[in-house]
């Protein structure tokens, strides 16, 4: 990246820290929403399929399976609407893009967790 | 009128308070220096010359340098002036990003990318032909009829056609200020302006 935009990356991101997750990670993502006139913070628990962006537009997506649907949701890492980022799992994948997660279902969808020392 | 010269960085995008993300441009608008003052007595109208970039010295013809001289300044790449300057400026200040306020409507005038020789369809957003089969042989882009048969018995002026494409000067009017960098000179302004990063854009208002 150009150093004078990753200057304005800097100044822009300044503020609220995240825990660092990478795609295969399970994490709960306390986000704002506004529901008749008031605010109110929702989670969304499920397994991080991607990564995306650098800087302040990075963003990533979410996968949880709902009453057996498939649901999934991108939230950008720096929206002042993100409240929190909770890391529950670190998953042992070897890609950093999970799509094939899509075409699975049920015991093949699972994602290995890593063993901390 | 307020204007300065800049230098267009890249974009990125930034966050309003409410969670709203807007696509926004970074400009290093200035420091520009002040090289000359022209007054309605001697010149016949009002305007202020700003001066923008470093330059090396052996590039530099002699008229040139002695221009610069008069405003105790190096020599400089760019040179621009803006008509009825609305802020009272002397012949060596500094123009600086801050003649801006967050949230100003301002305009950029830019040029805009080289696209080279285009077809109608990209260059004049022509359909083409819009079938492939049908009789149509390898003419899926072309501009079809150019006018009428022996009543003119000429193609009329201003027929669009294919031709050169981009590198012009365009002004976006309209675009606002997001966020000012004093300590660096940036200015963030929302949506996109005309050009490749790197090239030179005026901000004016």
């Amino acid at each position: 990246m150009n150093a004078a935009v990753a200057f304005v990356h800097e100044q822009l991101t300044a503020g609220k820290q995240h825990p660092n997750f990478k795609a295969g990670d399970n994490v709960t993502v306390n986000y704002k929403i506004v529901e008749g006139g008031k605010e109110r913070i929702q989670g969304f628990r499920g397994d991080v399929i991607k990564r995306q962006g650098q800087g302040a537009t990075a963003s990533f997506t979410v996968r949880k399976i709902s009453d057996g649907v498939g649901v999934e949701r991108t939230f950008p890492v720096n929206s002042p609407n993100v409240e929190s980022i909770e890391l529950n799992k670190v998953g042992k994948v070897s890609r950093a893009k999970l799509f094939y997660l899509r075409e699975r279902s049920g015991k093949s969808a699972r994602i290995k967790e890593k063993r901390m020392k | 009128m307020k204007g300065i010269i800049g230098k267009k960085i890249g974009m990125t995008s930034i966050f309003s308070p409410d969670g709203k993300q807007q696509s926004c441009t970074i400009i290093e608008a200035g420091p520009c220096v002040v090289t000359q003052v022209k007054t309605q007595e001697v010149d016949g109208y009002t305007a202020l010359q700003l001066a923008f970039g470093e330059k090396k010295e052996k590039n530099t013809t002699s008229a040139e340098k002695n221009h610069f001289a008069k405003a105790n300044t190096s020599p400089k790449k760019f040179v621009k002036e803006f008509r009825n300057y609305s802020l009272e400026k002397n012949i060596g200040e500094t123009v600086t990003a801050e003649i801006f306020a967050e949230g100003e409507k301002v305009d950029v005038v830019g040029t805009t990318k080289g696209k080279g020789f285009q077809g109608v369809v990209k260059r004049h957003g022509f359909s083409g032909v819009g079938d492939a089969t049908h009789g149509q042989h390898d003419r899926q882009r072309a501009p079809g009829s150019l006018g009428n048969s022996s009543d003119a018995s000429r193609v009329m002026k201003g027929m669009r056609m294919a031709g050169r494409m981009g590198a012009e000067r365009v002004k976006v009017k309209g675009l606002k200020v997001l966020k000012i960098f004093p300590e660096k000179n940036y200015i963030l302004v929302s949506g996109s302006v005309p050009g490749h990063n790197g090239s030179i854009v005026y901000i004016q208002k």
